[in-house]
């Protein structure tokens, strides 16, 4: 599904990606760990699209296409979606509105029918049960006022809704209770299948503790220093990022 | 006509035209304006109050001065009309009022609506008492040339506890397909205790001469009474207008006020509102969507004459190509008005690098005891929300209007008749290409 080949990235001319290989195959769940710094955040802006952003070097192929060669949108489009780490406030926009948009744009890029309004509340109901968000929020401007948790399951409501075949959650975890991850945590687990793929990136191990990775890679100075599977995970936690620095220092 | 007409020759041209004028009413005020008019001088490039707008040079070179009524050959209306808006209908063609073309449903011992000449006739001691006092023709050049020209205007009264349920709708159309257009035209309304009206203004224009419009505005809202009233501004082709409209305000009135400016060359509103009681309330709203070369120019004043009131100032623009806009608020507190809350805000957008903007707020406050705040900001669209709305699938142009749209919209929000509502979203849609 995602083939990324020796991608070198740089924000504001400074260098933060320096090679990154992976793969994703549909069906996985591929969790991307790393110290403060090591670029997690700059490979999910990579792949969102985000335009400070600039790639020196490499490719990324999703489904046959040139991922860097597309808009935001058009990766949108194509299947990706992307968690932000801190989701966007946007008054005097409802998210009701916002996600109609998007869906009757994302369908007809696809050459599907557009929704109406009623398949569209239908449609709605459905997913909102689904990652336990209530209504009223959906109701307000966008995210404004939302506490951290709200902002968070909005973002997963927003997922439910658009049915990514590539998710990238972009430490999704931050600044959430344990009640609140529970909730978000299970929502993605609910969206998973084997027709879709997920890209978990976070920090702490905590998070995948409810979304069980099938993969585990570690990112330090923008390369990808070590992959596992999730007892990966469990040894970071367990002892730190310092020996992961040691390794990489000796070779 | 040949050769540069300088500034002076403008001036004298309008001072010497008034000696050979025709009018049937109100000779001493008119005599008294253009005296006023010659000593206040039309403002120069270096008048601080016209710094932006500069409306003497645009009247030396694009227009003849003359006081005639311009033919029209405007055979329907229906263009200009709000559609499903139930509402008297006042239609003005070129400064002068079209019988034809109007239309009056509510009953006279709701709202007395008639038009100016025949007020001087017939409503005698209601225009004694208002006319010409609530607006200064002594503080600025185009009130006094109004004041002093003045060929036509709507007149409408409203007797205590009424609820006028019909809106008072005002047409004013310039036809400037076959000459040009210089129209000046009055309004005085008033509204007696513990009644309420609505008034909507409307400006069009069609042709491609220059049309040059004045306007002085007078309404009265006395006690316990509410006026709902909202401004159209969408003048195409080379029009200029200057508006100068004051409202005075008694004991717990109610004012909800909106102006929307879309087009013509150049726009110049000076907005006045005194309180001058307790317990007032105004929400003191406009919008100014500008593109092409369109100026415009909102000159603001809430003038808190008493204790315990309420006002609320909030203009947003957003300009695109080379438009200009100009914002001027000043907010006066007096050292009587004590306990009032006054607050200004002026937001805009520019989405040209070609557009401007100049914004200025100007508080006076004499009294101790008072909430007062302004602010002003000037930016451009913001990049991160954009990205989030394209990172769901959302093309960039629909990302824009949307953020646009939920920026200007926000001024809609104190406006009561909904089909008037309606139509203001329909026209700012349209202005932002909002298609979603």
């Amino acid at each position: 599904m995602l083939t990324i080949k020796h991608l070198e990235a740089k924000v504001a001319e400074k260098q933060i990606l320096n090679g990154i290989n992976l793969t994703v195959n549909a069906g996985e769940v591929h969790a991307i760990m790393g110290p403060n710094g090591s670029g997690k955040s700059t490979l999910a802006s990579v792949l969102s699209g985000r335009e400070d952003y600039e790639v020196t070097s490499g490719e990324v192929e999703f489904n046959g296409k040139n991922l860097l060669e597309l808009s935001p949108e058009d990766r949108a489009r194509e299947g990706i979606f992307m968690a932000f780490q801190y989701p966007v406030e946007i008054p005097g926009v409802s998210t009701i509105n916002f996600m109609k948009t998007a869906l009757n744009q994302i369908r007809e890029y696809r050459g599907q029918p557009t929704l109406d309004a009623v398949s569209f509340l239908t449609l709605m109901k459905e997913k909102m049960k689904l990652v336990e968000i209530d209504q009223s929020l959906l109701n307000r401007a966008l995210n404004q006022g939302f506490s951290g948790g709200e902002k968070k399951r909005n973002e997963i409501f927003q997922m439910a809704m658009l049915e990514p075949k590539l998710a990238i959650l972009d430490e999704t975890d931050s600044g959430l209770d344990i009640d609140a991850l529970r909730i978000v945590a299970n929502g993605v687990n609910k969206l998973r299948s084997k027709n879709n793929a997920i890209i978990v990136v976070t920090h702490y191990q905590r998070l995948l503790d409810y979304i069980v990775p099938d993969f585990v890679h570690v990112l330090y100075k923008g390369k990808i220093v070590k992959s596992g599977t999730k007892e990966l995970a469990l040894e970071l936690e367990a002892k730190g990022y310092d020996w992961i620095k040691n390794e990489v220092a000796v070779a | 006509m040949s050769g540069i007409v300088t500034r002076n020759d403008i001036q004298a041209d309008i001072i010497s035209s008034f000696q050979t004028a025709k009018f049937g009413e109100a000779k001493e005020s008119r005599a008294k304006a253009i005296a006023g008019l010659e000593k206040l001088g039309l403002p120069t490039s270096k008048s601080e109050e016209y710094r932006f707008t500069p409306i003497t040079k645009i009247l030396e070179k694009h227009f003849i001065w003359e006081n005639k009524i311009a033919e029209s050959s405007i055979t329907s209306i229906d263009d200009f009309l709000i559609a499903n808006l139930d509402a008297n209908v006042l239609v003005f063609i070129n400064g002068s009022y079209s019988k034809s073309f109007s239309k009056i449903i509510s009953t006279e011992s709701q709202v007395r609506v008639k038009t100016l000449w025949d007020a001087f006739q017939h409503e005698k001691e209601i225009i004694n008492t208002f006319f010409d006092k609530v607006i200064h023709s002594d503080a600025d050049p185009f009130t006094a040339m109004n004041s002093a020209f003045w060929q036509e205007g709507a007149f409408v009264y409203v007797p205590e506890d009424t609820i006028v349920d019909k809106p008072i709708l005002i047409l004013h159309i310039n036809d400037a397909s076959t000459s040009q257009v210089i129209a000046h035209t009055r309004l005085l309304v008033v509204i007696e205790k513990n009644s309420q009206l609505t008034v909507i203004e409307k400006f069009d224009s069609i042709g491609q001469q220059a049309a040059f419009h004045t306007l002085s505005e007078e309404l009265v809202v006395n006690e316990n009474a509410q006026l709902e009233y909202c401004k159209i501004q969408n003048d195409q082709g080379n029009s200029y207008q200057v508006a100068n409209t004051a409202i005075h305000q008694s004991s717990s009135s109610k004012v909800n006020t909106f102006t929307l400016t879309l087009s013509g060359k150049l726009v110049r509103n000076n907005f006045d509102i005194t309180i001058d009681g307790e317990n007032c309330e105004s929400h003191f709203h406009g919008l100014y969507l500008l593109n092409g070369h369109t100026v415009a120019d909102n000159h603001t004043t809430v003038d808190h004459k008493q204790p315990n009131s309420f006002s609320n100032e909030i203009y947003k623009g957003i300009m695109d190509d080379h438009a200009k806009g100009v914002f001027n608020g000043k907010i006066f507190v007096r050292p009587h008005a004590q306990k009032t809350n006054a607050f200004q805000s002026n937001r805009n957008i520019l989405t040209s690098e070609n557009a401007t903007i100049n914004t200025k707020p100007q508080l006076e406050i004499w009294a101790d005891d008072v909430k007062c705040s302004h602010g002003c900001t000037t930016g451009q669209l913001d990049e991160e929300a954009l990205f989030y709305l394209q990172s769901r699938g959302i093309s960039y142009d629909t990302a824009k209007a949307m953020l646009l749209y939920a920026f200007a919209a926000e001024v809609l929000e104190p406006i009561k008749n909904e089909t008037l509502k309606g139509y203001l979203d329909y026209l700012i849609s349209e202005r932002l290409h909002k298609d979603f």
